[in-house]
C-alpha cells in the first residue's frame, strides 16, 4: 500500500488542495516583503556605515509625512488583500454543513489512541465500533464528528485536511475527500498528556468495494473459537474486559475495540507493527512499547501470555 | 557628591559580605532591584536554556529515550512557563525598573517599597514553582514539575488528569509572580505620568518609556485576567468547582478565552521592551535622531489597543464560528501594520546615518533581521486556513522562537551591552562581544530555522519522541546541532559580563555619545541619580546640550 507523506505541501484532498495553492499565495506575498525589508537593512548596513574620514554629525532627518503614510498604507492593502483571501478560503474550508453525499463517522480522541463510529442504520446495533485505524471509500467525501472522551485532542493528517480539536462536550466537524488509493499518516496536534506522541493517525483508503467489503467484515460478530477458551477465561477474568470491548464478550469501553483486532496493521495507536510476537510483548509489559501508557502489566505467566494471545489471535 | 561619597569610604572601614548582601536585600533602590531583577531572570535564563537543551538531546533522534514521556513534558512546561514568566518578564522588567526614572530625569520610583515588594514576590514565586520538583509528589505519588504545558489548557489540568500537585505549584507559583508584576506596572505607570522632569512632556519621552507605559497598561489589564482564571483552576482542582470542567457542564475552551486574553498581550509585553531598546540603540549608534518619533508613539498605543483584540488567534482550530475566526484573522492582520511602521522606521533611522557597529549595534541589527521573520510566519499564521495546518507545529515553535529569541533575547544582548557601562561604570569587552553575536546568530538560526521545516513535515509540537520516516530526522538532527553552538555564544556574553566587571575600560558618563538623560550623570549613577534634577528641552535634551547651534528644540 503506498504510503502518502503526510506534508502540507503533498496533498490529496480538497481541503488541503485548496489551503496549499492559498499557501504558496501567502508564502509568496511574504517572501517578497522579506526580500524588501531584508534588502533594505544589508543595503543600509553596507552603505551607511561609517567611514574613517567622515566627520561629525550625519543630516539629522526628524521624519516624513509622505514616506510615512506610504508605509502605512501599502502594508494595510497587503493585509487587507491577505484578509480576503482567508475569508474565501474559510469559507470552503470551515463547512457547518456536510458535503454532498458525505459519509459520516464519528471521530472520539481518548488518552491516547483513537475511536471511530461507522453509523448506518442498515447495520446491526446501527453502527461499527472500531479503533485506530480508519478506513474510507477513495473519492468519497467523508464529515468526520469529532469528540473528545476525556481532555483535548486534535485530528491532524495534513495531506487530507487541516487539523481540528477534539474538546470535550463540544463537538467539531472536519470533511476530506481521500482522492488516492492508500495510507495517509497523521498524529494527534494537541498536547494530551503522556503519550501525545504516541496518538498516530492512519487513514487507509481503498475503492468503494474493497470499503464495503470490509466494513462488513467488521460488523460481523466476534469470532468465537473453541480452541482458545482457556485465553479467553483469562481475559473475561483479568482486568482486560473491563477496558475493552469484544462485541458479544465484553463491553468495556475506556480502551479500544477488540472485536477484529486481527484486521489491524498496528497496535499501540500506530506504533508498533501488528504481529503475533509484537502482540504478546505488547500484552506483557505494554510500558516497554508505550511508555506511561494507560493499560497496566498484568504480570501474566509465560503459559497464561501464550493462552491470551492465541484467543486475541482468533479475533480476525 | 562623589567627593562626599569618596570621603565616608575613606574613613569607614570597608563593609563586610554580610552587610554588603543585607544592604541588597533591603534595598528600595530602583537601580539595585533593576539589576536584582536582571540578574535572577539570566540565572532563570540560563535554567530554561538547560531544560530546553534536555529536549533537543531527546529529540536528537527518532524514538530516543533519554527522557521518559513525562519527563519531556515536564521539561517544556517548566521551559515554557519559566521563559515567560521568570526570565522575559523580569528581566524587561528589571531593565525598565533601572532605566524609566534615569530616562524620565526622577530620583526613583514612584513607590520605592511597593517596587521591593513586587521583586521578592516575583523572587518566591519563581522558587515556589521550582519547588515542585521536591512538592509536586504530594500525598499521590503522582507529580513532580508541572507537566500540562505552559498554557496548561483544561481538562488536563483537572484533578482528574493531572494528579498530585504540581499543577497546584503551577497555578500558585505564577499567581504569586503575577502579583509581583501588577505592582510593578502599577509603579512604573504612576512614575511615568507623574515624576518626569521639568520640560519632559509626554511627547519628548524617550521611547523606552513610552513602550514602558504601554507595557504598563497591558500588565495591569492582562495579568488579572490570568489570575482571576488560575484562582479558578484553584478552585476546579481543591474545593470541587467546574468552571473547565466538561463533564460536569464546565467549559474547556472559557479557559482558553481568559488564558489567551491574558496571553496574547503578554507577547506584546516580552516585545514592546525590546522594541524600546532598539529605538534607543539605532538612532544613536546611526547618529542620527529617530525616525517618525510621533508615528512610532502612535504605533506603540496602536498595538497596545490592538493586542487586546487578538487572543482567539490561538484557537483558530478549537472549532469556533467560521465569522468568529475571520475576525480575529483581521485584528491579527491589523497588528502587523504598526509592527511594520516600526520595522520601517528604525530602517529610515539607519538610512543616511554613519552607523557605527559595535556590539549594541549589531544585536539590534540581528534583532531587525531576524524579528522580520518571525513577523511574517506570523502572517502566515494569521491566515486561518493555513493555520489549520500549522497550529500546534513544530512551524509554530519556529515562528514564536523567532519572535521570542530573535526579537525579544538579541535585543536583551543589545541592552546588556549598551547600558553595562552605565550600570557598571565600565566597558563590556568588544571583541568577545562581536564574536558572541555572530555565534548567537548561527547558533538560533540551525536550531530555529529547520522547525519551519519539520512543522510543514506534520511533526507536532509538544512530542517526546517522533517516528522514523517522516522525513523529520535531518531537521531534528540540525536544531539538535545548533545547541551547543548558542550555549557557547550564551557562555560568551555571560563570561564577557563578569570578566567586565573588574577587568573593563573605564566607561565615563557618557560612552556611546547618547542623547537621553541617564547618560548625564556618573557611571554607576549615585543613589539619587542626579545631583540637580535635570530640565528637558527635546526628545533629546543631550543633543541640545552637545550641539547648542542646531538643537531638537528647533524642530518640535
Amino acid at each position: 500500500m503506498p504510503v502518502i507523506n503526510p506534508a502540507i505541501f503533498d496533498t490529496a484532498s480538497p481541503p488541503a488542495h485548496q489551503i496549499e495553492s492559498m499557501a504558496w499565495l501567502v508564502m509568496g506575498i511574504c517572501a517578497g516583503i522579506f526580500v524588501v525589508v531584508e534588502g533594505i537593512l544589508v543595503y543600509s548596513i553596507v552603505k551607511f556605515r561609517r567611514r574613517k574620514a567622515e566627520q561629525g554629525e550625519p543630516v539629522q532627518l526628524y521624519g516624513s509625512n509622505p514616506i510615512e503614510l506610504a508605509w502605512t498604507v501599502v502594508p494595510l492593502l497587503i493585509v487587507f488583500t491577505l484578509g480576503l483571501v482567508t475569508i474565501r478560503v474559510i469559507r470552503d474550508v470551515e463547512r457547518t454543513e456536510p458535503p454532498e453525499g458525505a459519509m459520516e463517522v464519528v471521530a472520539i480522541g481518548h488518552q491516547w489512541w483513537w475511536e471511530y463510529r461507522y453509523l448506518d442504520p442498515s447495520l446491526p446495533g446501527g453502527q461499527v465500533v472500531i479503533a485506530n485505524e480508519l478506513h474510507v471509500p477513495v473519492n468519497k467525501p467523508v464529515w468526520l464528528r469529532l469528540e473528545s472522551a476525556d481532555v483535548i485532542h486534535s485530528w491532524w493528517v495534513p495531506a487530507l485536511s487541516g487539523k481540528i480539536d477534539l474538546v470535550p462536550n463540544h463537538t467539531n466537524h472536519l470533511w476530506f475527500v481521500a482522492e488516492k488509493q492508500g495510507l495517509y499518516l497523521g498524529q494527534c496536534a494537541e498536547y494530551c498528556g503522556n503519550q501525545h506522541a504516541g496518538m498516530l493517525l492512519r487513514v487507509v483508503a481503498t475503492p468503494q468495494e474493497q470499503f464495503d467489503a470490509w466494513l462488513a467484515s467488521q460488523a460481523a460478530p466476534a469470532v468465537d473459537d473453541q480452541s482458545v477458551a482457556l485465553g479467553k477465561s483469562i481475559f473475561m477474568e483479568l482486568a482486560c474486559s473491563t477496558c475493552h470491548a469484544v462485541q458479544g464478550v465484553s463491553d468495556g469501553a475506556f480502551a479500544p475495540d477488540l472485536t477484529h483486532l486481527m484486521s489491524r496493521d498496528t497496535i499501540a495507536s500506530g506504533m508498533v507493527p501488528l504481529t503475533r510476537d509484537n502482540l504478546r510483548a505488547w500484552l506483557d509489559d505494554p510500558q516497554s512499547l508505550k511508555p506511561q501508557c494507560n493499560m497496566p502489566s498484568l504480570k501474566l505467566s509465560d503459559s497464561e501470555l501464550d493462552a491470551v494471545t492465541d484467543y486475541l489471535c482468533t479475533l480476525k | 557628591m562623589t567627593s562626599l561619597h569618596a570621603n565616608t569610604s575613606a574613613h569607614a572601614s570597608p563593609p563586610g559580605v554580610m552587610e554588603r548582601l543585607h544592604g541588597w536585600a533591603i534595598t528600595v533602590d530602583h537601580k539595585r532591584l533593576g539589576v536584582m531583577y536582571i540578574l535572577a531572570g539570566l540565572i532563570f535564563f540560563v535554567i530554561g536554556g538547560l531544560e530546553a537543551t534536555m529536549m533537543r538531546i531527546q529529540l536528537l533522534k527518532p524514538l530516543n529515550d533519554v527522557l521518559t514521556p513525562q519527563g519531556f513534558n515536564q521539561m517544556f512546561t517548566m521551559h515554557g512557563t519559566t521563559m515567560v514568566f521568570l526570565v522575559g518578564m523580569p528581566v524587561l522588567l528589571g531593565f525598565g525598573n533601572y532605566l524609566v526614572p534615569l530616562m524620565v530625569g526622577a530620583r526613583d520610583m514612584a513607590f520605592p517599597r511597593l517596587n521591593a515588594f513586587g521583586f521578592w514576590l516575583f523572587v518566591f514565586g519563581g522558587l515556589l514553582l521550582y519547588f515542585s520538583w521536591i512538592g509536586g509528589d504530594g500525598l499521590y505519588g503522582a507529580g513532580g514539575a508541572p507537566d500540562v504545558g505552559w498554557f496548561a489548557y483544561s481538562p488536563l489540568t483537572s484533578k482528574t488528569f493531572s494528579r498530585g500537585n504540581s499543577t497546584d505549584y503551577w497555578i500558585l507559583g505564577i499567581m504569586v509572580s503575577g502579583f509581583g508584576s501588577m505592582t510593578t506596572a502599577i509603579n512604573f505607570a504612576a512614575t511615568i505620568l507623574c515624576m518626569r522632569c521639568p520640560g519632559m512632556t509626554l511627547m519628548r519621552m524617550p521611547l523606552l518609556v513610552w513602550m514602558m507605559l504601554v507595557v504598563a497598561a497591558l500588565v495591569i489589564m492582562a495579568i488579572p485576567v490570568l489570575t482571576a482564571a488560575q484562582a479558578m483552576l484553584l478552585l476546579d482542582r481543591t474545593l470541587g468547582a467546574h468552571f473547565f470542567d466538561p463533564q460536569q457542564q464546565g467549559s474547556a475552551i472559557l479557559w482558553q478565552h481568559l488564558f489567551w486574553f491574558f496571553g496574547h498581550p503578554e507577547v506584546y509585553i516580552l516585545i514592546l521592551p525590546p522594541f524600546g531598546f532598539v529605538s534607543e540603540i539605532v538612532p544613536v549608534f546611526s547618529r542620527k535622531v529617530i525616525f517618525g518619533y510621533a508615528l512610532m508613539v502612535a504605533a506603540t498605543v496602536g498595538i497596545g489597543f490592538i493586542s487586546l483584540g487578538v487572543w482567539a488567534h490561538h484557537m483558530f482550530v478549537v472549532g469556533l464560528p467560521p465569522w468568529l475566526n475571520a475576525l480575529f484573522a483581521a485584528s491579527t492582520f491589523l497588528i502587523s501594520v504598526p509592527t511594520g511602521i516600526k520595522i520601517f522606521n528604525w530602517l529610515g533611522t539607519m538610512w543616511g546615518g554613519r552607523i557605527r557597529f559595535q556590539t549594541p549595534m549589531l544585536f539590534c541589527a540581528g534583532f531587525l533581521g531576524m524579528f522580520v521573520i518571525g513577523g511574517l510566519t506570523g502572517i502566515m499564521l494569521a491566515v486561518v486556513p493555513f493555520t489549520h495546518q500549522l497550529s500546534d507545529s513544530y512551524f509554530v515553535v519556529g515562528h514564536f522562537h523567532y519572535v521570542l529569541f530573535g526579537g525579544t533575547v538579541f535585543a536583551i544582548f543589545a541592552a546588556i551591552f549598551y547600558w553595562y557601562p552605565k550600570v557598571t561604570g565600565r566597558m563590556m569587552n568588544e571583541r568577545m562581544g562581536v564574536w558572541a553575536f555572530w555565534i548567537l546568530l548561527l547558533g538560533f538560526n540551525l536550531v530555529f530555522l529547520p522547525m519551519h521545516f519539520s512543522g510543514m513535515l506534520g511533526m507536532p509540537r509538544r512530542i517526546y519522541t517522533y517516528q522514523p520516516g517522516r522525513g523529520f530526522e535531518l531537521w531534528n538532527l540540525i536544531s539538535t546541532i545548533g545547541v551547543p553552538v548558542q550555549i557557547v555564544g550564551v557562555a560568551l556574553v555571560v563570561w564577557n559580563m563578569i570578566r567586565s566587571y573588574t577587568k573593563g575600560a573605564i566607561a565615563g558618563n557618557d560612552p556611546w555619545d547618547a542623547w537621553t538623560l541617564e547618560w548625564s550623570t556618573t557611571s554607576p549613577p549615585p543613589e539619587h541619580n542626579f545631583d540637580r534634577i535635570p530640565t528637558c528641552t527635546s526628545a533629546r535634551p543631550l543633543w541640545d546640550v552637545k550641539n547648542p547651534n542646531d538643537p531638537d528644540c528647533n524642530y518640535e
